[in-house]
C-alpha cells in the first residue's frame, strides 16, 4: 500500500487564536510538522506554549484558525475513532465498569454483543486489569484509570494515540510503571503516539522524536531525534546527554518567550 | 508484562473493598440502631410536647395526640365513630396516589427529556429558558381557576396541578445535571464514535442521573404538597379532600389525621426513590443518601 510511505499525520500551517475577554490570544502560530507512521513523538514545552491545543486540533476537538491537519492524507474536521485521545484527567465514563468503558467504542460500531465482549476482554487483559474489570472508575487508582483510558482508545482501533500529559497526575512509581507499559503496548501495536509532556526526563525516556515548543505564540522551535536503543538506561551517560540537550533547548526557548509573554 | 502487572501496588487485594469483618459489621449495626433511635426519637418527643401543650392550655381547638390516634384508628378500621370517614383510609390514599403519581410521572416523562435537550442544545435553551423562568414563579395555586376551566371539576385538574408543581424541579435539575457534566466526557464519547441520539442515551442521560434523582426527590415532595390544593377542585375522595372536609366540619382530629397520612406517604415515596437512586447510582460514591 502506498499509505505506508505517506506520513501518518501532516500538520500544515496550523494557527489557533482564542477569544479571551475583549482580546485575542494566539495559541499557535503557523505550525508545520509531519509525523511518521509508528513514531513516538513527544511535544514538550512550558505551560501555555500551546502543546495541548495542538494535540486537541489533531484530535478534532478544536478547529484551527488557519491551516489544516491531514491524517492519512485526509483533512481532520471532527473527532474520529482513528485518533484516540488519552486525557490527563482520564475522562472515563463513571457509570460504566472498566469492561464497559473499554467496550464503549466497539459498541458504537454496532458489533454483535459477543464480539464487543471479546474485544473488551482482550484489551482489559492487555492493560492487566482482569481483576478490576467489573469495578467502577471511582474504585480505581489513578494508574488503573489511565490504563483503562489507554485500553479504551486501543479497543476502538485507534492507530494514533494522542496523550495529553497522561501521567502528570500520577505518583513517581506508578508513572514509571505506566511509561514501561506504554512502551510495551507501542512496541506490540505499532500505533503512532503523540505525547504531550512538560517533563524532559519523560520525553527522553519515551520518544524517538521530540518537538520542543515555545510560548507566546506557540511555535515548534526544535525537532530532535533520539536514537538511543531501547529499553533506555536512564543512568547511562548517553541518556544524560539527551536529557541535558532537551533541557537546554527548552530553557533557551523559554527565556525570550517569558520576556514577551503577555497572557496565558 | 503480565507478571509485572499483577505485581502492581494498586492490584493488591488491600485496595479492593473487602468483605467486612465481624467486628466491623457489629459496629455498623450499632451505628444503624443509633441512627434509627435518633430519627424515631425526635418525632416521639414532638408528640409528647404536643400532648403536654394541649393539656396545659386546655384548648378545645387543637386535638390531643390521643384524639388523633383514635381518629386514625377509626379512619383505618372503623368501629369508633362509624361515620362517612370510618374505614375509608385505603380509598382516599389510593385516589390521592393515582393523582400524585399521575402528575409526578407525567412531569418526569416530559421534564427529563426536555431538560436533557435544553441542557445540551443551545438553540433550545435560548428559545425556552426565558419563558420557563417567567412561568416558574407563578404559584401553582394561581393556576387553580384556569385548571378547573381547562379540565373541569375532577381528578384531571388535580393531576394537572401536581404536574405543574413537580415539573419545574425535575426540569431544572435535569438541565443543571446536563450543564455540569464534564465536557471531556462528551469529547471522549465523540472520539469513540458516539453521536446524535446515541449521545443522549448513552452519555447525557446517565451522566445527569445524580442531578435528575435530586430533582425527582424534590418533585415528589411538591407533588404531595399540592395534592391538597389539587383536591380542592371538587373531588369527593382523596386525602386532600378529607382535609378540606375536616376543615368544613371543624374536625381538627380529621385534619391532623390527613396531614399525618400525607406525611407518611411522602416519606415512603421518598424512601422508594432513594432506594432506586442508590441502586442506579452505585457508581457514584457521593450520591448515596
Amino acid at each position: 500500500m502506498r499509505s505506508a510511505e505517506r506520513p501518518h499525520v501532516v500538520i500544515r500551517g496550523v494557527s489557533k487564536r482564542f477569544q479571551v475577554g475583549d482580546g485575542e490570544v494566539e495559541a499557535l502560530a503557523r505550525i508545520d510538522a509531519t509525523i511518521e507512521r509508528g513514531a513516538f513523538v513527544c511535544l514538550i514545552g512550558a505551560s501555555g506554549c500551546g502543546k495541548s491545543t495542538l494535540l486537541r486540533v489533531v484530535a478534532g476537538f478544536e478547529e484551527p484558525t488557519a491551516g489544516e491537519v491531514l491524517v492519512e492524507g485526509k483533512p481532520v474536521t471532527a473527532p474520529g475513532s482513528d485518533r484516540g485521545m488519552v486525557f490527563q484527567d482520564y475522562a472515563l465514563f463513571p457509570w460504566m465498569t472498566v469492561r464497559q468503558n473499554i467496550g464503549f467504542g466497539p459498541r458504537q460500531r454496532q458489533l454483535p454483543r459477543k464480539e464487543v465482549e471479546d474485544i473488551a476482554d482482550e484489551f482489559v487483559k492487555l492493560v492487566g486489569l482482569e481483576r478490576a474489570a467489573n469495578r467502577y472508575p471511582s474504585q480505581l487508582s489513578g494508574g488503573m484509570k489511565q490504563r483503562v483510558a489507554i485500553a479504551r482508545v486501543l479497543a476502538n482501533n485507534a492507530n494514533i494515540l494522542l496523550m495529553d500529559e497522561p501521567f502528570g497526575a500520577l505518583d513517581a512509581l506508578t508513572r514509571e510503571q505506566l511509561q514501561r507499559e506504554l512502551l510495551q503496548i507501542w512496541a506490540r501495536t505499532r500505533v503512532t503516539i503523540v505525547f504531550v509532556t512538560h517533563s524532559v526526563e519523560e520525553a527522553a525516556l519515551l520518544a524517538d522524536r521530540v518537538l520542543v515548543m515555545s510560548a507566546g505564540p506557540g511555535r515548534i522551535e526544535s525537532d530532535i531525534r533520539i536514537d538511543l536503543p531501547r529499553p533506555r538506561d536512564v543512568s547511562s551517560p548517553e541518556f544524560n546527554a539527551v536529557r541535558r540537550e532537551l533541557a537546554q533547548r527548552l530553557t533557551s526557548h523559554m527565556a525570550p518567550a517569558r520576556a514577551s509573554e503577555a497572557v496565558v | 508484562m503480565s507478571e509485572q502487572v499483577t505485581a502492581l501496588p494498586e492490584a493488591t487485594p488491600q485496595s479492593v473493598p473487602e468483605a467486612p469483618s465481624a467486628a466491623r459489621r457489629r459496629r455498623r449495626l450499632a451505628e444503624k440502631v443509633r441512627a434509627v433511635a435518633l430519627g424515631v426519637g425526635f418525632p416521639l418527643v414532638l408528640i409528647l410536647l404536643w400532648d403536654r401543650a394541649v393539656a396545659i392550655t386546655g384548648t378545645r381547638l387543637v386535638p390531643s395526640p390521643r384524639e388523633v390516634a383514635v381518629m386514625m384508628y377509626d379512619f383505618s378500621f372503623g368501629g369508633v365513630y362509624d361515620d362517612a370517614f370510618s374505614a375509608t383510609i385505603l380509598t382516599h390514599i389510593w385516589k390521592s396516589m393515582t393523582r400524585v403519581y399521575g402528575g409526578f410521572f407525567l412531569a418526569a416523562l416530559i421534564g427529563i427529556p426536555l431538560g436533557l435537550m435544553i441542557g445540551r442544545i443551545r438553540l433550545l435553551r435560548q428559545l425556552l429558558d426565558p419563558t420557563i423562568n417567567l412561568l416558574r414563579p407563578i404559584p401553582v395555586t394561581a393556576w387553580l381557576p384556569l385548571s378547573m376551566i381547562f379540565f373541569g371539576l375532577g381528578p384531571n385538574a388535580a393531576i394537572f396541578l401536581v404536574f405543574l408543581g413537580a415539573f419545574y424541579p425535575i426540569l431544572l435539575n435535569t438541565i443543571f445535571g446536563v450543564r455540569s457534566v464534564d465536557v471531556r466526557l462528551f469529547e471522549a464519547a465523540a472520539m469513540l464514535g458516539c453521536s446524535g441520539s446515541a449521545m443522549f442515551r448513552q452519555i447525557v442521560f446517565p451522566a445527569s442521573l445524580p442531578s435528575i434523582f435530586n430533582g425527582l426527590r424534590i418533585a415528589q415532595g411538591f407533588a404531595w404538597i399540592l395534592i391538597v390544593v389539587g383536591e380542592m377542585t371538587g373531588v369527593p375522595t382523596g386525602l386532600g379532600s378529607v382535609i378540606m372536609d375536616g376543615r368544613t366540619l371543624s374536625r381538627t382530629d380529621l385534619v391532623v389525621t390527613g396531614m399525618i397520612i400525607i406525611g407518611v406517604c411522602g416519606f415512603v415515596t421518598d424512601r422508594i426513590i432513594v432506594v432506586i437512586s442508590n441502586r442506579v447510582l452505585q457508581w457514584s460514591p457521593q450520591h448515596h443518601a
